[in-house]
């Protein structure tokens, strides 16, 4: 169950975003708090949107996407970075722009210690990996770190990262 | 088992399998379906894939929903396709009607040695695939088979999904220009016209 944060603009502001820089196709392995993204990506019919069984496979979709000539997005919670790596090597091998938003687990209050190693190690492994990461810490700087990895991600044909901290989202609490 | 010098060739499979192939986009992966699409005749709607094992099924299927116009063929191996397995489930809930995936399954991973696979001790693929919910699905194992499957990957309805099954003799390497940069960018020229290269 998510903590009753309190709904900010930066949920709504994230589809907009996404229309504004062109992305087509949408996949996630889902987190909640993606939850309202993923539900307007499916209520969008020019939206192509879909779920995964691995972020693994995310990579390929989003390749295969550009190469077909559409941009495409994953959406992701950091535990799901580890499964990424080795498909990464298709992107940068290839100069194909990735762009994926991770909703950050494992470090603002977190109440399960089996997302930390994960969590904790997601910036530095995605880096190590040749990824670009941007980090939106507040929610008022979401839509715009967002907005500016999406960017730079199609315009310069790289690798890029918009974390989203869970000091944003809230962490998830078990009653 | 003495069946095993009847089984079909990979390099003469592929190469009927891609003759006429018109304006169809293949995605092929590590290692050597590779050098059996590049024996077929180099092409730049051909995409390949020389690490990221386990991504030919997922990025033909991110092609296939950009280009639902096209066909689009992911050609790989039995080892290459079980890293990704997953992407069969996906594919299974997506259905891409112009979307094939072909495995060539030799029953062993090939490139490192010959070491025995998995579908040699019975992991079957086509299956997997079926319990995804990939309906068109096709058991080759002869020439006849073959043309079949060519007949479908050109006018038939998918996802579809074939294992050709193929003998584990490895026919020399047909090495394609291996700088990804060069096989992206000349693939969307191709593919998306010459401007593509300024977006």
């Amino acid at each position: 169950m998510q903590a009753a944060k309190a709904e900010t603009p930066w949920r709504e502001g994230l589809y907009d975003v996404l229309k504004e820089v062109g992305v087509r196709q949408v996949v996630y392995v889902p987190d909640a708090g993606h939850a309202t993204l993923i539900k307007q990506c499916h209520d969008d019919p020019e939206m192509k949107t879909g779920y995964l069984t691995n972020e693994f496979e995310g990579v390929g979709v989003c390749a295969g996407a550009w190469l077909g000539g559409e941009r495409a997005a994953m959406l992701m919670q950091s535990s799901g970075v580890g499964n990424i790596i080795n498909a990464l090597g298709l992107v940068r091998s290839c100069g194909i722009p990735f762009f994926t938003i991770v909703t950050m687990r494992g470090e603002w209050g977190e109440f399960n210690p089996w997302q930390l190693p994960m969590g904790q190690a997601t910036p530095a492994v995605l880096e190590a990996a040749g990824v670009i990461v941007n980090r939106a810490s507040v929610p008022e700087e979401v839509v715009e770190v967002v907005r500016a990895s999406a960017r730079l991600a199609f315009s310069s044909y790289a690798p890029v990262a918009a974390l989203i901290s869970q000091r944003v989202i809230g962490a998830k609490v078990f009653k | 088992m003495d069946m095993k010098d009847n089984r079909l060739e990979r390099r003469a499979a592929v190469a009927r399998l891609l003759a006429d192939r018109e304006d169809m986009l293949v995605v092929a992966g590590l290692g050597s379906a590779i050098w059996d699409a590049e024996a077929a005749g180099e092409t730049p709607l051909n995409f390949y894939m020389l690490g990221a094992m386990g991504s030919v099924a997922s990025t033909a299927l991110g092609l296939a929903v950009a280009q639902p116009k096209r066909r689009v063929l992911a050609l790989t191996g039995d080892a290459e396709l079980l890293m990704g397995i997953g992407s069969l489930a996906t594919i299974g809930v997506r259905r891409p009607s112009n979307l094939a995936i072909v495995v060539l399954d030799n029953g062993r991973f090939g490139e490192t040695g010959g070491q025995v696979s998995h579908t040699a001790e019975g992991t079957d693929l086509a299956g997997i695939a079926e319990s995804c919910g990939i309906r068109h699905v096709h058991r080759v194992t002869d020439m006849q088979g073959i043309e079949g499957l060519r007949e479908a990957l050109h006018g038939g309805e998918g996802p579809i999904f074939a294992v050709i099954t193929v003998d584990a003799h490895m026919p020399p390497v047909v090495m394609p220009i291996r700088d990804g940069l060069t096989v992206a960018r000349r693939f969307r020229e191709a593919l998306l016209g010459h401007d593509a290269l300024k977006v």
